[in-house]
C-alpha cells in the first residue's frame, strides 16, 4: 500500500544520504522524495512516498525515528491531508496542434509558461492524479521533456506538525 | 586561550574520563600524535587499525565504558571500517577519530582520501565530518552521548587537517541539545503491570536474554528476577556471560548450536520473554517455527528491534536494567500470586528436567586424540571465575558458548552479530588493556588467528600477559563442518595445507609458546601458561573433524536439531 511520509530533518551536512541510504540500505522502496528547508533553516522536511505492508511501513517509520538527524516523522496514510505535485512538461507543437495544447491546457487549469514556435512549456500544480490526467491528453500531441516535483503534503485542519 | 583542534580533542577526551586510545599515526593525524607525545593519555600502538579498533572494542565490551580509536586518513581509515562494523552489530559504545585531508581539499581524490562519513553511514550509530573548529566540542560531547546512551554503538568523528591545526578559544559543553534524539529509558508503567500479570500466569514460561542485557548492566536484576519466578534462562552468544551457566534455572545457548533443552523450551514455551534480544535468525531458524505456541514480551530499548522479525504480544521499550528493576518492584509486594504461580510451574520445571537429561550436552570424550571441547572444560577448570574470555569465529567459538560455563558478566567477548575472524586477540588486548591483573584469555581457531596475529607485537611490546588457545585442527573448521554436512564432503579452500609453526610464531615476537597433542598434558600446559608472564600461545593439535552439535540445519526450526550421537 502506499504511503506518504513527512519527516522533519536536522538541515545538515550529509542528512539526504542517511534517509535515502537508510531505504536502500534496508531494502525499502522510495517511490518519490523532495526536501527544502522550513521557516526555521535548521530543519529540512521531507516528502517520501513509499510503498509496503503495516510490518515495513512500522519498520520505516522506526527506523526514520532512530537516525540522530530525524526530529519528527508522520505517516498520513489514513489522516486527511492536501497534496499537491508540480510539473513542468514541454510539448511539441506543430501549427495544427497549438490551439488544441491550450484548451487542454485552460481546462486543467495550468499554465503555459515558455513559449517558442516549436513547443509550449506548461506548469501544472495539483493531485498527482490531476498531473497524470493531463499528461495522458498531451502525450499524443508528442512531450519532448517532463519533470515532476514528487508530491508534497500537509494534513488539513488547524493542526500544525512542528519540529 | 586559544587551543588548536589536536588539543582541544585530547582535552575534550580527558573530560570524558578517557584514559586510553588504541590507534596508528599517519599523515592526517600528526598533530594529534604530536600533542599526545605530552597528554595523560595513554596510547596503545597497534599493528593494524582494524585491531585498534577490535582492542577499543573489547575494552569497552569488559568495562563498559567508551572505547576509543584514533586512525589516519584513507588507508588508515578504511581499514577500521570492519572493526566499526562489528562493533555496530553487537552495539558496543565507541568513538573512532579519523584524520582526513584538509577540507579545501575534500572531494578532489587528495592522497589518503576517503570519503569516511559515506563508507561508514550504515555502520555507525552516528558520524560527523568537521567543518568547522568551532563544531569541535560539541562534536565531542555529542559523539560520546551518543556512543554510550540510547542502544550504545559505535560513533566515527571525521577530523580534517586543517581543523587539527585551527586554534579555538572554547570551553567544553556540560550538556548535548539533539532534538532528534531521546532514548526511552523508563519502560511504560501500565505495560510492566500487563507484562507481571502475563508471567504470573504462564505455565510454560522462559526468559530469552540477548545482548542488551550486558550492555544495561542488569545481570543482578536478571537473576534476581528469574529466581523469583523461577523461569528457566536461555542466553544468546552475546549474553552467555550474563546468566551465570551452572545455575538451575539456566538452559545454556539456544538457536542453531543451542542445546537441546533450551530450543525445546523455547519451541514448546507459552510465554517468551525477550530481554535486550532481538530474534536474529542464527537464534530463531525457520522463523514461523519459533516459540509459535507463545505469546511474547519483548523488551528492548531500541523500537526498531521490536516487531522487526516476529510478533510480540507486548512490547516494551526501554532500558533492561530499568525495566526488570520495574518488574521486581511490581513483584515485591505480590508474594502469594507468586508463590502461586511458582507451584504452578512444577510441570514445566519436570519438562525441563527431563529434556536436560535425555540430552546433555556433551562430547564423545577421547583419551588418545585431543578434543577441542576437553580443553575448553580445562580452560575453565584453571582459571579464575572473573577471567576473561574472548574467542574469533568458527567452531572454537561456539564450543566456547557451549562448554565454558560462563558465571560473570562482561567475560566473555565474541563478534557474535558480524561474525569477526580476527576480533579474539586484539579484543583480548583490549580487555588486558583495562584490567591488566585479571586473566584474559583468547581462545582460537588456526585460521582466525592468522587474521590479526601481528597483535603478538603490541601485546610483548605493552607487557600484555594474554594467553591464547589456539584449537588447531589445521582447517577452517566451521566452513568444513558445512562442507561435511551439506557439500558431500567436498573441502574447497578449508584445508590450511601450510601447517603453522605456532611456537616459533610466538617465539620470533618475543613471546612464549608451548604446544602439545596429547590429552595428558594439556592441563600441564594450560598451568603453565598461566603461570607464565607476558603472553603465551597454547597450540593444540586436536581432533581435525570434530562437529559443533547440536546443530539446526538452515531452513528448519530449532526444534529439528541434528544432534551429537
Ligand atoms: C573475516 C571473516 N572471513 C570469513 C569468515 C567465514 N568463516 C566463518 S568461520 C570460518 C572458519 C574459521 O576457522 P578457524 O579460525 O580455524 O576456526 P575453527 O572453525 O576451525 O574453530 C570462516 C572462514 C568470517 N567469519 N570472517
Amino acid at each position: 500500500m502506499k504511503h506518504t511520509i513527512s519527516v522533519l530533518v536536522e538541515n545538515e551536512f550529509g542528512v539526504l544520504s542517511r534517509i535515502s541510504g537508510l531505504f536502500s540500505g534496508r531494502g525499502f522502496n522510495i517511490e518519490s522524495l523532495s526536501v527544502a528547508p522550513t521557516l526555521d533553516p535548521d530543519t529540512s522536511r521531507m516528502t517520501i512516498v513509499t510503498r509496503g505492508d503495516d510490518r515495513i511501513l512500522e519498520q520505516i517509520n522506526k527506523q526514520l525515528n532512530k537516525l540522530i538527524s530525524t526530529i519528527k516523522v508522520v505517516d498520513f496514510t489514513g489522516e486527511e491531508f492536501v497534496e499537491r505535485e508540480l510539473a513542468l512538461i514541454k510539448v511539441a507543437t506543430e501549427s495544427e496542434s497549438r490551439a488544441e495544447v491550450l484548451r487542454i491546457v485552460d481546462i486543467f487549469r495550468a499554465k503555459v509558461v515558455d513559449v517558442t514556435a516549436r513547443s509550449y512549456t506548461v506548469e501544472i500544480t495539483g493531485a498527482p492524479a490531476k498531473v497524470d490526467a493531463l499528461l495522458e491528453l498531451l502525450r499524443p500531441m508528442g512531450i519532448k521533456e517532463i519533470v515532476r516535483s514528487g508530491p508534497v503534503v500537509l494534513g488539513r485542519g488547524m493542526k500544525g506538525v512542528a519540529g | 586561550m586559544k587551543k588548536t583542534g589536536s588539543q582541544i580533542l585530547l582535552e575534550c577526551l580527558q573530560q570524558e574520563g578517557v584514559e586510553k586510545v588504541f590507534g596508528y599515526p599517519g599523515g592526517a593525524v600528526i598533530n594529534i600524535y604530536d600533542d599526545l607525545f605530552e597528554s595523560p593519555i595513554q596510547h596503545i600502538l597497534n599493528r593494524h587499525e582494524q585491531a585498534a579498533v577490535h582492542a577499543a572494542d573489547g575494552y569497552a565490551r569488559a568495562t563498559g565504558y567508551v572505547g576509543v580509536v584514533i586512525a589516519t586518513s584513507g588507508p588508515g581509515a578504511t581499514n577500521t571500517v570492519t572493526g566499526i562494523a562489528t562493533a555496530y552489530m553487537d552495539s558496543i559504545p565507541m568513538v573512532i577519530i579519523s584524520g582526513q585531508v584538509p577540507t579545501p581539499l575534500i572531494g578532489n581524490d587528495a592522497f589518503q582520501e576517503a570519503d569516511m562519513v559515506g563508507i561508514t553511514r550504515p555502520c555507525t550509530k552516528h558520524n560527523y565530518l568537521v567543518q568547522d573548529i568551532k563544531d569541535l566540542p560539541r562534536v565531542i560531547k555529542e559523539a560520546f552521548y551518543i556512543a554510550r546512551t540510547g542502544r550504545p554503538g559505535p560513533v566515527l568523528i571525521d577530523l580534517p587537517k586543517d581543523i587539527q591545526v585551527a586554534t579555538l578559544k572554547y570551553t567544553y559543553p556540560d550538556t548535548v541539545k539533539l532534538r532528534g534524539y531521546k532514548p526511552t529509558v523508563t519502560g511504560n508503567k501500565r505495560q510492566i503491570d500487563k507484562a507481571a500479570k502475563m508471567l504470573l500466569r504462564a505455565k510454560r514460561p522462559v526468559f530469552y536474554v540477548g545482548g542488551g542485557t550486558v550492555q544495561s548492566n542488569a545481570s543482578g536484576e536478571l537473576l534476581a528476577l528469574a529466581e523469583r519466578l523461577q523461569v528457566p534462562v536461555t542466553t544468546t552468544l552475546m549474553a552467555m556471560a550474563a546468566f551465570p551457566q551452572a545455575h538451575p534455572l539456566a538452559l545454556g545457548m539456544l538457536g542453531m548450536h543451542g542445546t537441546y533443552f533450551a530450543n525445546m523450551a523455547v519451541t514448546d514455551c507459552d510465554l517468551l520473554v525477550a530481554v535486550g534480544a532481538r530474534f536474529d535468525d542464527r537464534v530463531t531458524g525457520r522463523i514461523d517455527a519459533f516459540a509459535s505456541k507463545a505469546k511474547v514480551i519483548h523488551i528492548d530499548i531500541d523500537p526498531t528491534s521490536i516487531k522487526k522479525n516476529v510478533a510480540v504480544d507486548l512490547p516494551i521499550v526501554g532500558d533492561i536494567k530499568n525495566v526488570l528493576g520495574a518488574l521486581l518492584d511490581n513483584l515485591a509486594d505480590q508474594d502469594e500470586a507468586v508463590s502461586e504461580s511458582v507451584s504452578g510451574l512444577q510441570d514445566w520445571h519436570e519438562t525441563v528436567s527431563h529434556w536436560k537429561a535425555s540430552h546433555p550436552m556433551g562430547y564423545q570424550a577421547s583419551t588418545s586424540v585431543i578434543k577441542p571441547q576437553y580443553v575448553i572444560e580445562k580452560v575453565r577448570e584453571l582459571t579464575d571465575d572473573d577471567a576473561i574470555i574472548s574467542t574469533e569465529v568458527g567452531q572454537h567459538q561456539m564450543w566456547t558458548a557451549q562448554f565454558f560455563r560462563f558465571s560473570q558478566p562482561r567475560t566473555f567477548l565474541t563478534s557474535g552479530g558480524l561474525g569477526t575472524m580476527g576480533f579474539g586477540l586484539p579484543a583480548a588486548l583490549g580487555a588486558q588493556v583495562a584490567f591488566p591483573d585479571r586473566q584474559v584469555i583468547d581462545i582460537s581457531g588456526d585460521g582466525s588467528f592468522q587474521m590479526n596475529s601481528q597483535e603478538l607485537a603490541t601485546l610483548v611490546q605493552y607487557r600484555l600477559p594474554v594467553k591464547i588457545v589456539i584449537l588447531n585442527n589445521n582447517f577452517l573448521g566451521m566452513v568444513r563442518q558445512w562442507q561435511q554436512l551439506f557439500f558431500e564432503k567436498r573441502y574447497s579452500q578449508t584445508c590450511m595445507e601450510l601447517p603453522i609453526d605456532f611456537v616459533k610464531l610466538a617465539e620470533a615476537y618475543g613471546a612464549t609458546g608451548l604446544r602439545t597433542d596429547k590429552v595428558d598434558e594439556v592441563g600441564a600446559v594450560i598451568t603453565k601458561a598461566l603461570e607464565t608472564p607476558g603472553p603465551v600461545i597454547m597450540e593444540f593439535k586436536v581432533a581435525r573433524e570434530e562437529n559443533v552439535l547440536p546443530m539446526v540445519p538452515a531452513g528448519k526450526g530449532i526444534h529439528e536439531m541434528v544432534l551429537a550421537s
